[in-house]
């Protein structure tokens, strides 16, 4: 057991350092860290979100065709499905490779802390998440995730607009690591 | 900002504001034990702030608000006049803290004589004051990701009108974080007076009519704007530029502070310098910005809180011109505008300031016996503002800033000297893409994301 296991103490355990005194009586300050850059076209959309990581899988083979994978906080059920749902056929009682790209790439995105953290697993010294987990192929809704992935990209859709948002000064832009 | 400057702004302590504070924070922690759970310590609190604002043009209405509440009743309405009264307790800190601010600095700063704006729309409204009321109830403690993603229907409603962006990005911001934290009651530590904020003003902008949100009005103005630097916005699903600047109006009128935003709606893995990317409709305002060059403007609206509404096709880049030299030349006798009834809130404070000669002493800038603290935490990752260049500067150009009772410079622009080689550096530098080699490479390793998720959109959205 490695860094996983460190206990940062506060926010769920989002690596954050918020030790500082008066942390409480702030207004603007970014409280969720903000993704890491990664490369984005096998596994365009990966969230720690209703208790589940989740996300969705580029097929390697049909460009119009996405896998839907998600494994449970907790219990580690884990599934993978088309977005028309139907099963992923290399779901055999293990994790199949869709599961594996999107751990990694949440990893990636989140760092391991985070994402052993909200899926509450203890990761060895080797890092390896995906053989961290206990859990069992079970059945879930990817309508659900895929709806998820759909609202993500009908962002880029949104004009963008030059009235001023106010509101925003509570969320300052905070320095990515370089 | 002279030493003298510094010196009475840290001196100074405006009359009350602690008191208000104090307040607030009773407020506050209604929330986040939820307003169905108010013991009698917690309406006790109500109650001083429905006694400080007593004498207030809504003392009345809060005093009513507080007295329903205390006998188990929790309205909309009654919820509505209490984020009215905190929002009021906060305003006049911001008043104060900003006057002390312009004092110290010598800055006029222009009245606010406008009326209320027409109504909006309400429609869509009211989905969002019943979230934010079934929040209020619960209280942050009990938030889990039911009521979280019951917020998802609301907020894709609100984005769909252009005059509800207002709203729609706040309420966004608020879930995101909301969401992360889920289920929040096991968190140990959170951020209360922040999470109170958003509500409150989430609350307010919802409002019945929209009012809140609809465009101030403007008038029309032209002539030679002069950057002084870029303040960037961002959350998951956001991002805001918005750029200082003092306008030259043609015509000899005084020169005035204005500024200028522009915003995009964009996802949590676009971040860094490609977001610059998805404000390219401007392209005028980004050449001058990565050029740093003058701006001259004809007819562009201006709005009565100093907002540019920025038209690129009403502008052109002039000649090369140093923000560094606009803030010394210019800053002291241009004119600061009214800051907008509803957006007084502490976090709203942002004055451009030149600050020289100092040294860097731990966290901040020493001038004389005053240290200014530095807010590290807002240098953003697509500029190449680092603390290291802001920690060997000698000359910046920044916000004065105020948080939890702090003063802070928010640099914009450094310059200095390491390893004897002088360097300047500004946020808005890598506006039209990243200059520093080792940037554009990492930029190019992990691809080009608005471009694969703009791909996937299109062939997975329109079927």
């Amino acid at each position: 057991m490695i860094e996983v296991v460190r206990d940062r103490s506060v926010t769920g355990g989002m690596g954050l350092d918020v030790d500082e005194a008066g942390w409480e009586r702030r207004s603007a300050v970014r409280i969720v860290p903000p993704a890491r850059p990664r490369k984005l076209a096998k596994v365009p959309f990966v969230e720690l979100a209703d208790g589940r990581l989740q996300g969705v899988v580029s097929s390697g083979s049909d460009i119009s065709r996405v896998y839907v994978s998600s494994i449970s906080a907790g219990s580690h059920a884990y599934n993978c499905r088309t977005n028309n749902n139907r099963p992923c056929g290399g779901l055999r009682g293990l994790p199949c490779k869709h599961l594996r790209a999107l751990a990694d790439e949440a990893v990636l995105q989140y760092g391991l802390e985070r994402v052993a953290r909200y899926l509450k697993v203890d990761v060895d010294e080797s890092g390896d998440l995906v053989s961290a987990l206990g859990g069992s192929p079970e059945p879930s809704d990817a309508a659900v995730v895929f709806s998820r992935f759909l609202r993500h990209l009908s962002y880029l859709e949104l004009p963008g607009t030059t009235v001023p948002v106010p509101e925003l000064h509570w969320f300052p832009a905070a320095g990515a690591v370089r | 900002m002279l030493e003298i400057q510094l010196s009475e702004l840290l001196g100074a302590s405006p009359e009350g504001v602690e008191e208000a504070l104090g307040l607030v924070a009773g407020f506050d922690d209604a929330l986040v034990h939820g307003f169905a759970r108010l013991d009698p310590e917690r309406l006790e609190a109500l109650e001083a702030l429905a006694a400080a604002l007593a004498v207030s043009p809504i003392g009345e209405a809060v005093a009513e608000a507080v007295e329903k509440l205390t006998a188990g009743s929790v309205t909309e309405e009654h919820l509505a006049v209490l984020a009215g009264g905190r929002a009021a307790l906060l305003g006049a800190v911001h008043d104060a803290l900003l006057h002390s601010l312009d004092a110290a600095l010598g800055r006029d700063r222009d009245e606010w004589t406008r009326p209320p704006a027409p109504p909006v729309s309400d429609d869509l409204l009211g989905g969002c004051r019943a979230w934010l009321h079934e929040l209020a109830i619960t209280g942050w403690r009990g938030v889990g990701y039911d009521l979280v993603s019951s917020a998802d229907r609301v907020i894709e409603a609100l984005f769909a009108v252009p005059a509800l962006r207002r709203p729609a990005v706040l309420l966004d911001g608020l879930a995101s974080e909301l969401r992360a934290f889920s289920p929040v009651g096991t968190a140990e530590r959170l951020p209360v007076r922040r999470w109170a904020d958003l509500w409150s003003r989430a609350l307010l902008l919802a409002q019945a009519g929209g009012r809140a949100c609809a465009a101030e009005p403007a008038e029309e103005v032209s002539g030679r704007l002069l950057v002084l630097g870029v303040d960037v916005h961002e959350h998951d699903t956001a991002v805001q530029i918005q750029v200082h600047a003092v306008l030259e109006p043609s015509g000899g009128a005084r020169t005035r502070l204005v500024r200028a935003s522009a915003a995009a709606a964009k996802v949590d893995t676009i971040a860094g310098p490609a977001v610059w990317r998805l404000l390219s409709d401007h392209p005028v305002l980004l050449g001058a910005l990565a050029e740093r060059r003058v701006l001259e403007i004809s007819g562009m609206p201006l709005l009565a809180g100093g907002d540019l509404v920025w038209q690129d096709g009403q502008a052109a880049a002039g000649e090369p011109a140093d923000p560094f030299t606009t803030a010394r030349v210019m800053l002291t006798g241009a004119l600061a505008p009214a800051v907008p009834p509803l957006e007084r809130h502490p976090v709203r404070i942002a004055e451009p300031v030149l600050l020289e000669g100092y040294t860097v002493d731990g966290d901040g800038f020493r001038l004389g016996d005053r240290v200014l603290d530095v807010d590290f935490d807002r240098l953003p990752s697509c500029g190449p503002l680092t603390s290291e260049l802001v920690k060997a500067s000698s000359a910046c150009v920044g916000l004065v800033r105020w948080d939890a009772g702090r003063w802070k410079a928010q640099p914009l622009a450094v310059q200095g000297t390491a390893k004897r080689k002088p360097f300047e550096a500004h946020t808005g530098d890598w506006a039209l893409g990243p200059t520093d080699p080792k940037v554009v490479k990492a930029e190019a390793r992990s691809g080009d994301s608005v471009a694969v998720l703009r791909e996937r959109a299109g062939r997975l959205l329109r079927r």
